[in-house]
């Protein structure tokens, strides 16, 4: 069995390339297990105002209170016992790379931090377990007002946005696990775009868990000022071990009137993370937000990013793509309430199992009463690689108003035996032409990533299908 | 002088421009398919008995029949659809047994089928599909050979497509979607044009054309016939195909056996007779 189950992980190790971890020499590492007392240190190591204190402990009270969702994944699996809370790797976020210690650089290096950075991106920030060890934003947006800093050194220099935004679109008693968030979070970005202000490129935020048994709680908090646009993307990798690491961050979003958001996370976890994420967006009048969620990797992710569209004209999109291999559940989907007449949403949520694993679209359209002249639309498509794999659908729709327009659409297929020899019967492999089909069919999402992102994905669902089929 | 010396150089860097790449120039010879007491059924159901065919390069065979005579049960047979079970016999490529290979290493053998139903392939452009599979056997038959890139082959396969004058655009979109049914026939035989098989299969592509259509289409073939030599084997319930293209063979297939083989008269006898007289049991035949 140990042999076996040995086999397993170094093929695991093999199919992941970025299962790797580093020596490190931490600065702070807390013990396993969550006390009031680790809380109050972690509030301490980062010279927190009071009140922050405060709300942590807060949160950690509803995170005791709170039993554990009943839904969604099996999370009989997460042993709070078992996890460091806080692990801190370096004195501060720098904003140069020759500053960063050299094994965590290296890290970087390997996942290609620095060279997208210096190719396309408008700012980029890299956490490494639970802080920020490097951001950088252009100089030409900082002097424009744009603010990209770790949530930590934002909080010490801009308190008056903490005051105002921080917890008031996912407020600590949400769920357990943005309870457990607010409690002993760490890391994450703050950006504030000022009024008028677009930033053409992206901003890039890339998490890494590299130590066994990791908790990481990066909290994000984004402002876009009427009449702004940012895009926003994050990547996520961790090491390969045989015990589980438990990733649960809390996002936060203000969109003002008139701006645009786009949030698009590129998820490749190791198989050993559980994955427990909140975001929601609240968007004033006329205000689009745009999630666009890439989920591979993980043990379990839960995730359903959501949109509070609060103003008339405001709009939300959703996009999704999840992909579950063996021993994986993806459980995403997205929630939009409609407050305000003359709202909009579009979710379109496309799913892929393969080799018994299972994924789950879990879906909430709320139109309240009075909000007229909302239009929603919610399409997710699955395709399933083979018979041992699984999908569901669990769309829930509560309609409040009468004068809306709202449509679902749902489907379900299997890759084609007739789709597959017609590719073969052209002299391509069983895999390439499993691999053509799964690309085809994510394509639609595919294309709304900027270039090197969409070149990315195709290259992970490359390595997903590989040995997927005999 | 020194204006002469730039002339020259100048010269020297339009000779020296890099070669657009095409695709190999091919004219097969000695090429031979030899189909062996083949059986195959599908869902336990024995459609092939004991079916015996001999194919070479340079040649065009023809295969008509009545439905269910077990026609497109060959094609499909000799390129590997799962769902055809082979129960008996083998089909020697050049000696080598075709049928204890997957579709992919036949395609790479040289084997190609025109589909009756061309699939569709969401979100995979024509183009790029077309570029991966004609990679995938350069590859198997040569290592080393470089595969081509995106820029390199589009005007490649612009040529193929004026093989059967299609509008290039069709490269850019996706596989066989929102195409009309004479499309889809076109664009099995750009691929076919492209991929240069040894073996041709054409099952029914005059089905569903129009008389405009079914000209360019079967002037298509007879082009990468001529550039090719390969050999072609096509499947119709049709004569009027022959019109456009001239058969060294003509064989009558009815319950999956071959009952007569002919020249190209024994199409126009057909014209005029019908199937009647090699399938008695069966009614409605059409001609």
């Amino acid at each position: 069995m140990a042999t076996e189950a040995q086999q397993d992980l170094t093929k695991k190790l093999s199919d992941y390339q970025y299962g790797f971890h580093v020596e490190t020499k931490s600065i702070y590492k807390s013990a396993k297990g969550l006390t009031r007392e680790i809380v109050e240190e972690i509030s301490r190591q980062k010279n927190e105002p009071a009140w922050m204190l405060e709300l942590r402990l807060k949160a950690l009270d509803i995170f005791n209170a709170k039993p554990m969702p009943k839904w969604g994944g099996d999370l009989s699996g997460i042993k709070f016992d078992n996890i460091h809370y806080y692990i801190k790797p370096s004195d501060r976020p720098t904003r140069s790379w020759d500053d960063v210690p050299d094994e965590i650089k290296e890290t970087f290096e390997r996942l290609g931090v620095p060279e997208a950075e210096r190719k396309f991106l408008a700012g980029s920030g890299a956490q490494f377990e639970s802080e920020m060890v490097y951001h950088n934003l252009q100089e030409s947006l900082a002097r424009k007002g744009v603010i990209f800093e770790g949530t930590d050194v934002a909080l010490q220099k801009y308190p008056e946005y903490f005051k105002e935004y921080f917890g008031t679109v996912i407020p600590a008693g949400d769920n357990k696990f943005s309870a457990l968030n607010s409690a002993v979070w760490s890391g994450g970005s703050f950006i504030y775009v000022p009024k008028g202000v677009h930033i053409e490129l992206p901003l890039q935020a890339y998490f890494r868990i590299n130590a066994e048994n990791m908790g990481q709680f990066e909290r994000t908090l984004i402002i876009a000022d009427e009449g702004s646009s940012v895009h926003y993307v994050e990547g996520c990798t961790a090491p390969t071990y045989s015990s589980d690491s438990l990733h649960s961050a809390v996002v936060e979003i203000i969109v003002k009137k008139g701006a645009r958001v786009q949030y698009t996370t590129i998820q490749n976890w190791s198989n050993n993370v559980y994955n427990l994420v909140t975001k929601r967006a609240k968007a004033f009048q006329d205000a689009t937000m745009f999630w666009l969620d890439c989920n591979l990797g993980s043990k379990l992710t839960m995730k359903y990013p959501a949109v509070l569209l609060m103003e008339p004209g405001a709009k939300a999109e959703v996009l999704s793509v999840a992909f579950a291999g063996k021993g994986q559940h993806q459980d995403a989907g997205a929630k939009v309430t409609h407050l305000a007449p003359n709202t909009s949403s579009t979710i379109t949520s496309k799913s892929i199992s393969k080799g018994g694993g299972r994924t789950s679209y879990r879906g909430l359209v709320r139109v309240y009463p009075a909000a007229k002249g909302v239009k929603s639309r919610v399409v997710c498509d699955a395709l399933l690689l083979d018979a041992n794999s699984r999908s569901d659908t669990y769309p829930t729709m509560d309609i409040q108003e009468d004068d809306v327009s709202i449509a679902h659409e749902a489907t379900v297929s299997k890759i084609g035996e007739e789709q597959l020899f017609y590719l073969m019967s052209r002299g391509l492999s069983e895999q390439e032409a499993a691999t053509m089909i799964v690309n085809g069919f994510i394509d639609p999402i595919i294309k709304q990533l900027p270039m090197e992102y969409a070149i990315e994905m195709n290259r992970l669902i490359e390595l997903e299908m590989e040995g997927s089929v005999g | 002088m020194e204006t002469s010396t730039v002339n020259q150089s100048l010269n020297k860097k339009t000779v020296q421009a890099p070669p657009v790449k095409e695709l190999p120039q091919v004219f097969y010879k000695d090429i031979i398919l030899e189909i062996k007491h083949l059986g195959v059924s599908v869902e336990g159901k024995e459609i092939l008995k004991d079916f015996s065919l001999t194919l070479k390069s340079g040649e065009i065979h023809i295969i008509m029949g009545p439905n269910g005579s077990g026609k497109s049960t060959l094609c499909n047979a000799l390129m590997g659809h799962p769902k055809y079970q082979v129960t008996g016999g083998e089909a020697l490529l050049n000696g080598i047994n075709i049928l204890e290979l997957k579709p992919d290493k036949r395609a790479q053998a040289g084997m190609f089928l025109a589909f009756q139903y061309p699939r569709e392939i969401p979100g995979i452009t024509f183009g790029n599909f077309l570029r991966h599979a004609v990679n995938a056997v350069q590859k198997a038959n040569n290592p080393e050979a470089k595969p081509y890139g995106p820029a390199q082959f589009v005007p490649i396969v612009q040529k193929q497509f004026e093989v059967v004058k299609m509008n290039r655009q069709f490269i850019g979109r996706s596989v066989n979607e929102g195409f009309s049914g004479g499309e889809k026939k076109r664009a099995e035989i750009i691929q076919m044009s492209t991929l240069q098989p040894k073996i041709a299969m054409l099952d029914e592509i005059d089905s569903g054309l129009d008389i405009d259509a079914l000209k360019i289409v079967a002037e298509g073939i007879q082009n990468v016939f001529d550039r090719t030599n390969m050999g072609v084997l096509l499947i119709t319930h049709y004569q009027r195909v022959l019109n456009y293209l001239k058969p060294h063979f003509v064989h009558i297939m009815v319950d999956g056996k071959i009952v007569k083989s002919g020249g190209q008269e024994l199409a126009t006898e057909l014209e005029k007779n019908g199937y009647e007289e090699y399938a008695p049991s069966q009614s409605g035949m059409r001609k």
